[in-house]
């Protein structure tokens, strides 16, 4: 703000640097959404492509066996549906559960001063460590003597205590939530209980939705302990019937099949991330919090 | 005092906040956790329908695997895979999340953008591992391209060389987890108060300044989490190389990570508990390491903070 | 809290010890008979005719299988047969389950095993009634209990008497007793694409082909001449059945992992082979592989069985080669099988009259064997079947450009010989594939190669060893 002429000069230069930016980032992008969509394409294109005209080779093109795929899977031996409904109530009650009580976690952590506070903190972020497959094999003769093997129970109960959402969520009120507005809220009357969930879960909007979405998904494509705990076919999840399908032998080994039940298993996911991505990238949120 | 009497009356609530979490920790981890180390002491195997042991062995399984040798290699296989993909994926979702967040860049159709760059984490890690192995193979689309462009002379074989594979296994988790990153990223970047961001424009700062004096230092928690989620999914690698290499890890066992290896050990054949178990009891200390060194080297100012 | 954490981990460990208790108990039944002296044909018929078998009680019949095949065998060709949906049936009054399991990484026989284990304890209606096997773990189920002789059924060597001797031998077990019956020989040849013979051998007729393949030096030669004129002949993989079927030990013997001489034969021949760009490396049914279907492909030949020319070479497929007809079939430099499918009745089956009755029908009746051989151009485990077929037009196929390939199907059937199966052989040659596709991909030497496949192999089997 020294001397005028130069103030201007350099706004002209910025204008241009901004304007070469702006190129590059929008090069960039459209890149990037062509490598990420082309993915998409090619289960598009294969599950309209029959099996043999798989094993051809490679198009680009789609095909038109589309109808035929569908009504083989359909008529299969793979239960498609209830896989389907399987999945959708274990994905929906897991990240439902992971996220509202690693939130309520997080928050006793973030909120409250009591012995063993760091203890358990330190504690959770060491359970963090541990890699699911390291204590799956003591998992499954856990619920086998409690008798919930085959049941959905073990695959939706243990989202409770997911050390990674608990993480999160503490690294996000220790940059977004002030001690004291939660004073405030103290000041007004309002209950702990109350004030978490009708101030700091509100609040907390952004974090919950994006961890819903990781733990919808995470739960939604997960195979491998699903696979070790569910047995009768009915009760199966998507993933599991989809690697069924795959390793169908040569009797009945159809790819087309199997891209398709792909594209089937992927279309929940993508409406479920729409539905909660507009409170990622819509920026609802912006000024919520002010310091 | 006062006060402090109410805090300690508030503070009780901790404990009842923390009750879930403990409860359903201690059943389905704590427990489940302490099996397999204490299977970690036997051997106990089984061959189809035939059972050996348990029997109490002590540290033999641990001397075993010291002994064999095999678990730094695979350790080395999955940091190098995780680290070939890592780099271009944080430096890939910071720069995303600057160019969104930058308010005199004013890109359009962001909304679009974010959505999509997420995208591709929503297919599952085999359906994608398959696809690249269709779209690498022999005679295989990319092989074709590169031939009729004349780039090539004969088809490359993308699965028979150690870093095309490593390559096509970090290629695939940059992309599947790229969006991922941006996003965590991009929460914690609209976390930050936009008149943080007003005031430094007022004060004639660049974009890369803002860049690196408000937005890096803000986003550090979640950057810790992003690195420290990250290695531990890293350690954990095992569908995408699993799938990618037909099991084998090959060519010889050069893209084989821990967990195809523990797999190894429970699933292929026959079931060998006790080595296992040992076997998940390193990961275990690995993990707990690596995850120490990120947090001594990130965490230092953090706690001075608090 | 130091101390009740202490008390905690005390109770997780006594779960932990009563978790690893449960895991050890109820092993019983592991094969009382492998101590049992064999017995002689003529004594286990007499035992056969002296059975009597219980009335059927059983509401719910339960077959396990791994794959579809012998569903729709029992749906095209089992009188009486009704099905409902894909996965259950109707014989009479009492349902059929089919339990399906894929075969892949195991899970079939992690299932069935499951299941036999609880045999004794579970429900009447999830009773395991039949179940099927393969060649590769054949004697892993056939020397246990939890399988029935077929003779406790009341079949007679004389009900079998029409079958090859080799789809009997797999299922012995250590008494003598059968344990099992197949509807297929699955003897195998060389499959060749008639152009590419004819351009460079000069001839398509299968003896005239059979004599430029008749051992592996001729094999090798012709391999020569193939890579000349540009093509090559098919993959390592499609060769190795021919080599690990004629071993002359077994893969484990006294628990330690024995690598057959004719094993190495085919690591080094196919070492020159691939050297000489006459082989490939590819995986069976891969993309890479399944090329030669096609003109395109380059490809002189495949190896396989007669199932093979129905469900693997896509002559339903506009261009392949097997479309136009346009394969042969000789027997190749040495006699082989592949694959096949065993049928066996499970200890404790509470419908043991309708398990006799099925496996009597679907492996010895003729008019069905043969109705399932022109149906599903399988090559059935009839020799008076395939010799009808072999002496009549009724056996020639058009995908073979109207070749009779059972007089060669046939001659292979008797001349398989399986005295050097083991229990480990699946595993065994997955892993010898596995480790010398990176000795024939020039990672590793040949010894490094070797390491890896005594590595592997001990991960995959921890009660053996390898030195």
């Amino acid at each position: 703000m020294t001397t005028n002429t130069s103030d201007v000069a350099g706004k002209t230069n910025e204008g241009a640097s901004i304007f070469a930016r702006r190129v590059i980032a929008y090069i960039v992008l459209i890149l990037i959404t062509i490598i990420c969509l082309f993915w998409f394409y090619i289960l598009f294109v294969n599950a309209t492509r029959s099996h043999s005209e798989m094993s051809a080779g490679f198009t680009p093109f789609p095909s038109s066996h589309l109808m035929e795929n569908w009504k083989n899977l359909l008529e299969g031996t793979m239960p498609v549906v209830s896989g389907m409904v399987n999945s959708l109530i274990i994905a929906t009650l897991s990240a439902a559960l992971a996220t509202y009580f690693n939130t309520m976690t997080a928050y006793a952590i973030h909120a409250y001063d009591f012995r063993f506070k760091n203890f358990i903190y330190t504690f959770i972020l060491m359970i963090m460590m541990i890699p699911t497959q390291v204590t799956v094999l003591g998992f499954i003769g856990l619920i086998n003597d409690m008798g919930i093997n085959d049941s959905a129970i073990p695959l939706i109960v243990p989202s409770i205590a997911s050390p990674a959402v608990f993480f999160y969520m503490k690294q996000y009120m220790d940059s977004t939530l002030p001690l004291s507005l939660i004073e405030a809220a103290r000041i007004d009357g309002s209950g702990e209980f109350r004030t978490f969930n009708q101030i700091v879960v509100p609040l907390m909007k952004p974090a919950i939705a994006v961890q819903a979405i990781f733990s919808f998904v995470a739960s939604w494509n997960n195979y491998f302990v699903p696979a070790l705990v569910l047995h009768s076919q009915e009760k199966k999840t998507l993933p599991i019937l989809m690697q069924q399908l795959r390793s169908a032998d040569f009797l009945k080994f159809d790819m087309g099949q199997v891209y398709m039940m792909i594209a089937f298993s992927i279309f929940p996911v993508i409406i479920v991330y729409l539905l909660l991505s507009r409170y990622i990238v819509g920026g609802v949120t912006l000024g919520g919090v002010k310091g | 005092m006062n006060k402090k009497s109410k805090v300690v009356r508030y503070n009780k609530w901790g404990y009842i906040f923390l009750l879930p979490f403990i409860v359903v920790f201690l059943v389905f981890q704590l427990i489940p956790l302490v099996t397999t180390f204490y299977n970690s002491f036997f051997l106990h195997m089984e061959d189809g329908l035939t059972e050996i042991g348990p029997t109490f062995i002590g540290l033999e399984n641990y001397s075993t695997i010291i002994s064999n040798g095999d678990l730094p290699k695979y350790f080395t296989n999955t940091m190098i895979m995780w680290f070939m993909g890592f780099v271009p994926q944080i430096l890939l979702s910071l720069l995303l999340g600057a160019w969104f967040t930058d308010p005199s860049l004013r890109l359009k159709f962001q909304r679009f953008f974010k959505t999509v760059i997420y995208l591709p984490n929503l297919i599952m890690a085999s359906a994608f591992a398959m696809l690249f192995f269709t779209l690498f193979s022999d005679m295989g689309p990319i092989n074709d391209i590169l031939l009729k462009l004349g780039i090539l002379s004969a088809p490359y074989q993308f699965m028979s060389h150690a870093w095309s594979v490593r390559g096509l296994v970090a290629t695939m988790n940059c992309l599947m987890w790229f969006g991922n990153t941006t996003i965590l990223l991009m929460a914690g970047m609209m976390g930050i108060d936009p008149a943080l961001f007003e005031a430094a424009q007022v004060d004639g700062a660049t974009a890369t300044q803002i860049f690196y004096k408000i937005t890096l230092p803000l986003l550090k928690p979640i950057l810790i989490y992003v690195m420290i989620t990250s290695l531990i999914g890293g350690l954990q690698m095992f569908d995408v190389p699993q799938i990618l290499t037909n099991r084998t890890g090959d060519p010889m066992r050069t893209s084989m990570t821990l967990i195809m290896y523990l797999n190894r050990n429970l699933s292929v054949g026959s079931r060998n508990y006790g080595f296992a178990g040992a076997l998940s009891v390193f990961m275990f200390i690995l993990t707990g390491i690596l995850s120490l060194i990120v947090f001594k080297m990130t965490g230092k100012e953090d706690k001075d903070g608090r | 809290m130091k101390r009740r954490l202490v008390s905690l981990l005390a109770i997780a460990t006594m779960t932990a010890s009563m978790v690893a208790g449960c895991g050890t108990t109820s092993m019983e039944g592991t094969s009382s008979s492998e101590d049992a002296a064999p017995k002689s044909t003529e004594e286990i018929d007499a035992e056969a005719e002296s059975v009597e078998l219980a009335e059927d009680t059983g509401k719910v019949l339960n077959i396990y299988v791994w794959n579809e095949e012998f569903k729709s065998r029992v749906t095209d060709h089992y009188p009486g047969y009704e099905e409902v949906d894909a996965t259950h049936g109707k014989i009479g009054d009492v349902d059929v389950v089919w339990q399906i399991t894929e075969n892949q990484g195991n899970s079939y026989q992690d299932n069935l095993d499951t299941a036999l284990k609880s045999q004794a304890d579970a429900a009447d209606d999830d009773k395991v009634d039949i179940f099927l096997i393969e060649a590769d773990y054949a004697s892993k189920y056939c020397d246990t209990d939890y399988t029935m002789a077929l003779s406790d059924l009341g079949i007679t060597s004389e009900d079998l008497g029409d079958q090859y001797e080799y789809t009997q031998t797999i299922v012995k077990d250590s008494a003598g007793k059968i344990k099992g019956s197949s509807w297929q020989a699955a003897s195998a040849g060389l499959i060749y694409n008639r152009d590419i013979a004819l351009e460079v051998l000069g001839t398509e007729d299968p003896e005239e082909v059979q004599a430029a393949v008749a051992d592996w030096d001729k094999y090798n030669e012709t391999a020569g001449k193939m890579a000349d004129a540009g093509y090559t002949m098919c993959s390592v993989m499609d060769t190795y059945r021919t080599y690990s079927n004629n071993v002359s030990g077994k893969w484990v013997q006294d628990n330690k992992v024995v690598v057959d001489d004719n094993l190495m034969n085919w690591v080094d021949d196919s070492m020159e082979l691939v050297d000489a760009n006459a082989e490939t490396t590819y995986a069976l049914w891969g993309d890479d592989w399944a090329k030669g279907k096609y003109p395109e492909g380059k490809q002189f030949c495949y190896f396989g069985p007669a199932w093979f020319f129905n469900f693997c070479l896509d002559a339903d497929k506009e261009g392949t080669v097997a479309n136009s007809g346009r394969w042969g079939f000789c027997e190749g430099p040495q006699s082989y099988y592949w694959g096949g499918t065993w049928i066996c009745a499970a200890t404790g089956t509470d419908n043991p009259n309708l398990v006799k009755d099925i496996i009597l029908t679907m492996t010895t009746d003729q008019t069905v064997l043969k109705e399932i051989a022109q149906d599903d151009l399988d090559c059935v485990n009839s020799k008076t079947v395939l010799d009808e077929l072999a002496s009549s037009d009724e056996g020639n196929m058009d995908i073979l450009g109207g070749q009779n390939p059972y007089a060669q199907l046939a001659a292979g059937a008797e001349g398989i010989d399986l005295s050097n199966l083991s229990p480990y052989d699946q595993g065994c040659n997955e892993e010898f594939q596995n480790a010398m596709k990176n000795y024939f991909e020039g990672n590793a030497t040949k010894d490094e190669a070797l390491e890896l496949f005594k590595t592997a192999i001990v991960e995959k089997y921890p009660t053996l060893t390898a030195e």
